[in-house]
């Protein structure tokens, strides 16, 4: 009993594989716009994958400037000191005005620019690295940081950081919604396929119907064509996103060396491959169930 | 094993194909199904296969009621059955072989037993050498031996046969009814229908005489 089965599966499988291999030009167009349709959300899905790990690693060395007066003086930065002692944000360090401009000296194109100044005109700095480094927790120390004596200003990034954030959130909605419009379409694309191939197996399954043949016996072919396709055409989407991003690669490290930064754009790996073909299969079966189902009850009469 | 009472089929329309017929068929029987064009036979033939449902009366086949049969239980049934229809019902886009491998798919039988079965029957009508062709290519008649192969590759207990002979000339008749007497010497219920009653003295079997729907 559990063979029959087996061997049941078998034959739609290979049923499934002939109508493939059968009609060639049919099945690779169907691949292309199967393809192409999941390629879009999986992009954006591992463009913004690639993001998100950026920003982590971004705000992972988020800093928090604290620009004291300039007649501070040692008792405003022995204040400050024991003040940052007692509210322990995080790891924390005093830069003496003489540093800063020494180092102001060393980077390039300055020397001169500070050699002709008549005295120094920066002003004691504590650099705070925050233990945690969330947008809201550096929004509330840089106000906290601005109350104290003797501080002139409090310079935080953390507005590019929540920026960059909403932008990922409204990328990740996008992306979502990107990805059911195109899913949905698969489901179409699938469920018009099938219902060609039911049409013109008309022949076969009524033959099959009389002379025994279950209904799961003749549904089976067309789901395993269906998710057969959708998994094709998810590792074609997973090539095709490789392939462009392998392409965008370069100008992308470039345009990052511009600014400074070093950012590679990691391609879909064998996971995501997986997981494309997986997302194809369930689509295109989806599709197929939904179409046999409603062909066949055509086909009945 | 078949047995009808009051047996009658409306077609939607209105018209009655088969009306009020009793009778019964033992197993191992041999019946003929006589009448005119339009006598009702290949009507009696498709309730018989659960094709057509019963308006009244009940049809009993293997102790099922098919008047009151689900549907999921007819593909079971079918497979009691070996049928050869009056348009043979071939399928073009495959091999002789295939078309006989059909059957023993649909049961789930084991590839190469399944392949060494539907040699056997192919054999057994005497198209073995043809196994490759396609049914296309073959004449009238072995396209009906094609039919009837697949009708029995599965070893069914019932044949059913509506007109298997209708468009042959005598002599490849005689042989596709030699065929089908050679079964029923081996156990099988046989009920073949035909317009052409000149065969029944050949095969002595009961008859089932239709006349506008009735037995007579
Ligand atoms: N699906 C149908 N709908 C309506 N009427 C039908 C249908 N099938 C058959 N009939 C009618 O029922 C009657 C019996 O038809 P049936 O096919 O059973 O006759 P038959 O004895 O097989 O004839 P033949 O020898 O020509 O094959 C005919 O008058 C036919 O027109
Ligand atoms: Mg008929």
């Amino acid at each position: 009993m559990m063979h029959s089965w087996l061997f049941q599966h078998r034959v739609a499988v290979s049923s499934a594989v002939r109508r493939l291999w059968g009609a060639p030009l049919n099945t690779l167009l169907s691949l292309l716009v199967i393809g192409i349709a999941l390629t879009l959300p999986a992009a954006g899905y591992l463009l913004i994958e690639n993001l998100r790990v950026f920003s982590a690693r971004a705000s992972g060395t988020q800093q928090i400037s604290i620009f004291l007066e300039r007649e501070a003086g040692r008792k405003g930065v022995a204040e400050i000191e024991s003040r940052l002692q007692s509210a322990n944000p995080g790891r924390w360090r005093f830069v003496p005005r003489e540093e800063a401009l020494k180092r102001l000296q060393e980077s390039t194109g300055m020397a001169e620019v500070v050699a002709s100044l008549p005295r120094n005109p920066l002003p004691d700095a504590f650099v705070v690295e925050p233990a945690e480094g969330s947008p809201e927790v550096l929004e509330a120390l840089r106000q906290s940081f601005t109350a104290w004596p003797q501080v002139a200003h409090v310079q935080l990034d953390s507005a590019w950081v929540r920026r960059f954030d909403a932008l990922l959130r409204l990328g990740k909605l996008a992306v979502t919604l990107l990805a059911l419009v195109f899913g949905a379409g698969l489901v179409a694309i699938t469920f018009n396929t099938i219902r060609l191939q039911v049409v013109s197996h008309a022949a076969e399954i009524e033959v099959a119907r009389l002379i025994g043949a279950t209904n799961a016996f003749v549904r089976r072919p067309f789901y395993y064509f269906g998710a057969l396709q959708g998994a094709l055409g998810g590792v074609l989407a997973a090539l095709l996103v490789g392939l462009g991003f392998k392409l965008l690669d370069a100008p992308i490290a470039e345009l990052a060396a511009l600014y400074g930064g070093k950012f590679a754009l990691a391609g879909p790996g064998a996971l995501d491959v997986l997981l494309l073909a997986v997302i194809g299969a369930g689509l295109g079966w989806l599709g197929a169930q939904l179409s046999v189902s409603l062909s066949l009850r055509q086909l009945n009469g | 094993m078949i047995s009808a009472s009051h047996l009658t089929k409306r077609y939607p329309g209105g018209y009655e194909a088969v009306k009020e017929v009793s009778f019964d068929i033992e197993a191992g029987d041999m019946v003929f199904i006589t009448g005119h064009s339009g006598a009702g036979k290949t009507t009696l033939v498709k309730l018989i296969a659960a094709i057509e449902r019963p308006t009244s009366g009940s049809l009993i086949v293997n102790g099922q009621n098919l008047a009151a049969l689900r549907r999921s239980a007819i593909p079971y049934l079918r497979r009691h059955f070996g049928l050869v229809f009056q348009d043979q019902k071939l399928l073009f886009d495959r091999s002789v072989l295939a078309n006989v491998l059909l059957h023993l798919q649909i049961v789930g039988q084991p590839p190469k037993e399944a392949v060494r079965r539907a040699r056997a029957a192919l054999d057994k009508v005497g198209l073995l050498e043809r196994e490759r062709a396609n049914p296309i290519a073959l004449s009238g008649g072995e396209q009906q031996r094609l039919a009837i192969a697949r009708a029995v590759v599965n070893r069914p207990t019932v044949l059913l046969a509506d007109e298997p002979t209708g468009n042959l000339d005598t002599e490849s008749a005689s042989a596709i009814l030699d065929i089908f007497a050679s079964f029923h010497q081996v156990g099988v219920t046989v009920l073949i229908s035909t317009h052409d009653p000149h065969w029944i003295r050949n095969y002595q079997p009961k008859v089932l005489q239709l006349d506008h729907g009735r037995l007579v």
